[in-house]
């Protein structure tokens, strides 16, 4: 299980352009659970997942990952629990390096790295068998450089390397924002294979209502640094994206009305 | 050019060839432009002198040589990483600091090393005359600092250092603590340099603090005139690539210092000069072959 608790991120904190991007959030992830992410531009989500990794740290508040306080590590050293995905396709992959040499890396996350080969001749058959479900024939390539696919190819890629070592939690950043609607769909299918096949732990930010309702067992929708919705199980079955959208609406509103009674 | 020349440039080339696999290790595989170098190359040469004229072993003066230049490249690294300072300042820092330390060490701007055994004396007994083999000597080093690089390079450390130059997000996600990789790399960068620096004090029998005035720019020669002439598709070629380009650069100095035109000639204050003129020429040459051969 990983708890979020009373979790706050600013930042420029201070100056006149402070962002008080994250306030006071609390959250239980259960072992299992597929979270979908919604929100406007601004809400936090993606501070909120960069905050989970560590790329930001907080400035109050506590993270536990498996019972293990890991608020104050560093990105580096909670990569041994998280897996994770980017917006941008080349953001996951090293470009330079060959797609075997990619797995490789990927293969030793959160692990002590020695002076043996980087990439061994019997690791080959094991990237082969994970990359022939992908269907984009990329067990034929492994000397390929990953600067030589597609982002689509590359983002397939990057979801086997983030799911090689089975993570606690799987971080998913709009990954599939940067592609065309086609490649865009094979993705979300293959997310929701790898997701259902090893029982990951997920949580996906989406700016698409559709993908938000159709994927996972949660849905959680983000408001100025705050959860304002979180609904699960049947009850996020049975949403509909119109549905949604008035919640996002009537929120709206609420703060119109607060803007004019401050006012 | 005489044979003598030639030879000589060959034995420059793989000497200096072995200070450019450091630059090559910072510029290109870490992406991390380290001036350092101009520092670290005469700190090595000072620490490898002075072990040998108080009276130790040649070969102990390049271990200890190589370990002074891991400290100092460390140091640019730790000032970057940890302080936050831009990496072509913290460099700077750490060079000028290496001029007053080298002449600390040296307890003056220079030592000569006139008569004491260097790693050449044990070669002069093999027979024939030492300028010939000399060349093979160094080729046989370089070489080998060759070969200990390309394999570091494809092991476990080394393609996370390689993966720290390209995509720093990236490595880090994968739980690599890019700052120590950054740290490490830059130390083993200026310890190749100051290896380099030793041995060249070994071989002209002096260490000098200015000696090592416009190192970075003749490393970053010898690495693009590699990479332009010899390719860089896979790591071992780029590899061996630097260490081509060195020696193509030393002779290509040789002859100009070797040009008459005339009542005109070239003087080694010109190699500055001439030295721009060729990373500009391996610069655009991708460029122009490309332009005419449309």
């Amino acid at each position: 299980m990983i708890s979020i608790q009373a979790a706050n991120k600013y930042f420029h904190r201070g100056s006149v352009n402070e962002v008080h991007s994250i306030r006071d959030l609390s959250m239980n992830v259960e072992q299992g659970d597929f979270i979908t992410i919604i929100g406007s531009n601004g809400a936090g989500k993606s501070t909120f997942l960069s905050c989970l990794a560590g790329t930001h740290a907080l400035d109050s508040g506590s993270i536990t990952m498996g019972g293990t306080d890991v608020t104050r590590w560093p990105e580096y050293k909670r990569a041994r629990f998280i897996g994770r995905v980017f917006q941008d396709p080349l953001m996951g992959t090293c470009g330079s390096g060959s797609i075997a040499q990619n797995m490789a890396l990927a293969q030793k996350r959160g692990q002590r790295r020695g002076l043996t080969r980087g990439v061994k001749t019997s690791d080959r058959e094991f990237f082969r068998q994970r990359l022939r479900p992908l269907g984009l024939g990329l067990e034929n390539r492994l000397q390929d450089r990953a600067g030589l696919l597609s982002g689509g190819q590359r983002q397939a890629l990057t979801m086997v390397m983030a799911t090689l070592v089975r993570p606690e939690l799987l971080l998913l950043d709009e990954h599939t924002a940067a592609l065309d609607p086609k490649t865009a769909a094979q993705i979300l299918d293959l997310t929701r294979s790898i997701v259902a096949e090893h029982g990951l732990t997920t949580l996906m930010v989406t700016h698409n209502m559709h993908q938000a309702l159709s994927l996972g067992n949660r849905l959680v929708m983000m408001h100025r640094g705050r959860i304002i919705f979180d609904v699960r199980g049947q009850d996020k079955a049975g949403l509909t994206v119109e549905a949604l959208l008035d919640k996002f609406q009537s929120q709206a509103d609420a703060e119109v009305s607060d803007r004019m009674l401050l006012g | 050019m005489t044979l003598y020349a030639f030879l000589g440039a060959l034995e420059q080339g793989f000497l200096y060839g072995i200070m450019a696999l450091g630059v090559y290790l910072t510029f290109r595989i870490l992406d991390f432009p380290d001036l350092t170098v101009d520092g670290s190359l005469p700190l090595g040469a000072a620490v490898g002198a002075v072990t040998i004229t108080s009276g130790h072993s040649p070969y102990l003066g390049l271990l200890l040589a190589t370990g002074a230049g891991f400290l100092a490249g460390a140091a640019t690294a730790i000032l970057n990483t940890k302080l936050k300072i831009l990496h072509l300042l913290a460099s700077i820092l750490t060079m000028i600091s290496l001029y007053s330390i080298n002449i600390r060490i040296m307890n003056g701007p220079n030592v000569a090393l006139l008569g004491t055994p260097s790693v050449l004396t044990d070669l002069e007994s093999l027979g024939p005359p030492l300028y010939q083999i000399t060349p093979v000597f160094f080729f046989l080093v370089a070489a080998l600092v060759t070969g200990v690089l390309i394999w570091f390079l494809h092991t476990q450390y080394g393609q996370a250092m390689l993966a720290t130059g390209d995509n720093r997000q990236m490595i880090t996600s994968l739980g690599v603590n890019t700052d120590n990789v950054i740290i490490f790399g830059v130390g083993l960068s200026n310890a190749l340099v100051a290896f380099s620096g030793a041995l060249i004090a070994q071989n002209q029998g002096a260490a000098d603090v200015n000696m090592g005035v416009g190192t970075i720019v003749a490393g970053l020669a010898s690495v693009i005139l590699g990479e332009t002439v010899f390719g860089k598709a896979t790591i071992a070629r780029a590899c061996v690539a630097v260490i081509v380009g060195s020696i193509l650069y030393r002779t290509a100095i040789a002859l100009a210092l070797g040009t008459r035109l005339g009542g005109f000639a070239f003087t080694p204050s010109d190699l500055n000069l001439i030295t721009a003129f060729l990373v500009i020429a391996a610069l655009t040459a991708p460029m122009l072959k490309r332009r005419f051969s449309r």
